[in-house]
């Protein structure tokens, strides 16, 4: 592999790991500090993109569609959170299972009688449409540039809600004890409905820039649903910081395990194996740290 | 009657099928010290626990400022000027010294402000020095001392302080003492439940004594001072 090649799937492996990461932090946030195991999540991706393919077919533009598309997610995540969500607080993950479980099922039943199971592609738009030549032969895409831009605006965004604003210290106390942060006075309810919220708009927001990129397709939530649980085990459940650098990594390992070959004994195990690559690292992980890279306590 | 900053008529508190507390009443008048006293299991907790709507009674009526609060949620009850310090501190270790203040300020009735940041680090100079440490870091002392700050962020009317000197050093035992009587100075009315009798009576206007959830004795702490054989009858010493 020669440097610019190595280049472009460290670019590739770094912008999948942000993208990873826009819908792992809001799902290690629902998990860690709410409680909630939401295996719903990547059905908000998947709403994401398909948001993002007929906004963008009915306004003419991915922007308006994005601009659209989050302040419906937000509305989603506001009504399934009074809904639903906010009965399984002091319920068993085993019925927050069930009732995410049936989630995923709604949505994917949704999305067949609304947009079929066809696979349908949105155009990149137009100002982002060019690629930055690296090589005689090899370039690499402004828009996927522009999508590693947008996840680490994002990303630094989150970082100084939570650990620098009140609001943050607010929903990090919660974790800790919900009761005494309501006895200071604080509507916690609330303050949980927008962190719901704020991770479904999060997860949506990634399916939509993914759209461009990945095309739109059925059974797209669950895929990234299950490499974002590994995402969040790995950095540490309710870790925003550790979501950040699990993402990257299992961004970066899942995209050598694809190109890279390994031969051991006569025994090809890259890439054929490539697709094991990122559940073998977090099995690494687990045996060093049981609670994550960032994880509090055993 | 709307001269009571607290008032609680009638309070019946179950635990699943244990009835814990049978028909309290309670009162506070603003700025007024009461000591809620009681051997262990006597409803101590539990009646202070219905008062912040943490655990609902069962029958009874909780009025806060004149207003019914008997259902309301936690956090309205706290909005009304209730700050509350409980057993066992209940600080957010995964805080820093610094945040678990911050996180709290809000101004109390009426827009009142008297309670600053600057201001707790003047009464709480030991946690001035350790403003970056994270909440567990603290000993205990400081532990309760930073609850009590938080909660004079607040910018309270009432607080309430269950166990406040419960298993610290006796140096820093008089230390929290010291800070109370201080609150007391500001106009702060306060329910304290402690163990230390002697403690107690020296700042409380007003002493309330539990036995088996419901209320046997109540009257000026210099009267019950003066009772000792009631000291030995309901509270064992």
């Amino acid at each position: 592999m020669d440097t610019n090649t190595f280049l472009i799937q460290v670019l590739n492996g770094i912008q999948y790991g942000l993208l990873l990461f826009l819908v792992a932090s809001g799902l290690t946030l629902i998990l860690g500090i709410m409680g909630i195991i939401n295996l719903a999540h990547g059905s908000f991706y998947m709403v994401g993109a398909y948001l993002a393919f007929s906004l963008a077919q009915h306004f003419g533009s991915l922007w308006l569609a994005m601009a659209g598309g989050v302040v419906i997610a937000v509305a989603i995540g506001l009504l399934l959170e009074w809904l639903l969500i906010s009965k399984l607080y002091h319920r068993d993950h085993l019925y927050q299972v069930l009732l995410t479980y049936g989630l995923i099922l709604i949505f994917e039943e949704l999305r067949s009688v609304v947009f079929g199971d066809d696979v349908h592609g949105v155009a990149i738009p137009e100002m982002l449409r060019a690629s930055i030549p690296l090589t005689e032969t090899l370039s690499y895409p402004v828009y996927r540039l522009w999508m590693s831009a947008v996840c680490i605006v994002l990303a630094i965004g989150m970082y100084l809600l939570i650990q620098k604003t009140r609001l943050g210290m607010t929903i990090r106390a919660g974790a800790a004890n919900r009761e005494m942060v309501q006895s200071l006075g604080i509507n916690i309810n609330l303050l949980y409905r927008l962190v719901f919220a704020l991770g479904v708009a999060l997860a949506a927001f990634a399916g939509m820039i993914a759209a461009p990129v990945a095309s739109v397709f059925p059974g797209m939530g669950n895929q990234v649903l299950i490499v974002c649980f590994v995402v969040v085990v790995i950095g540490g459940i309710g870790s925003v910081k550790g979501a950040m650098l699990a993402a990257i990594l299992i961004g970066l390992v899942d995209t050598f395990g694809k190109v890279l070959t390994l031969q051991i004994g006569g025994v090809q195990l890259l890439p054929e194996l490539s697709g094991m690559m990122i559940y073998v690292l977090m099995a690494a992980v687990l045996l060093a740290r049981p609670q994550g890279l960032f994880g509090k306590g055993g | 009657m709307t001269s009571h900053l607290l008032e609680a008529r009638g309070i019946h508190t179950y635990y699943g099928a244990s009835h814990i507390l049978h028909g309290v009443d309670f009162s506070v008048r603003p700025g007024e010290t009461v000591g809620l006293m009681g051997r262990n299991g006597m409803g101590k907790t539990t009646l202070l626990r219905s008062l912040l709507g943490l655990t609902r009674p069962r029958h009874g009526e909780v009025r806060i400022a004149g207003a019914d609060m008997t259902q309301a949620a936690p956090y309205a009850i706290a909005r009304r000027g209730v700050a509350y310090v409980p057993e066992g501190r209940g600080i957010f270790p995964n805080l820093s010294v610094r945040e678990n203040l911050v996180m709290a300020a809000r101004a109390g009735s009426g827009g009142r402000r008297d309670w600053t940041f600057e201001r707790v680090m003047q009464t709480f100079p030991r946690l001035a020095q350790r403003l970056r440490h994270g909440g567990a870091q603290l000993s205990g002392g400081e532990q309760q001392m930073l609850t009590i700050g938080r909660a004079l962020m607040t910018n309270p009317d009432l607080l309430i302080l269950d166990e406040a000197t419960e298993g610290l050093a006796p140096k820093i035992s008089r230390e929290i003492w010291g800070i109370i009587n201080q609150i007391k100075q500001a106009g702060i009315a306060a329910v304290i439940v402690d163990k230390n009798f002697a403690a107690v009576s020296a700042v409380a206007d007003r002493i309330v004594i539990l036995v088996k959830g419901a209320t046997v004795y109540e009257g000026a702490s210099a009267e019950l001072r003066a009772q000792p054989e009631l000291h030995v009858k309901y509270l064992g010493v």
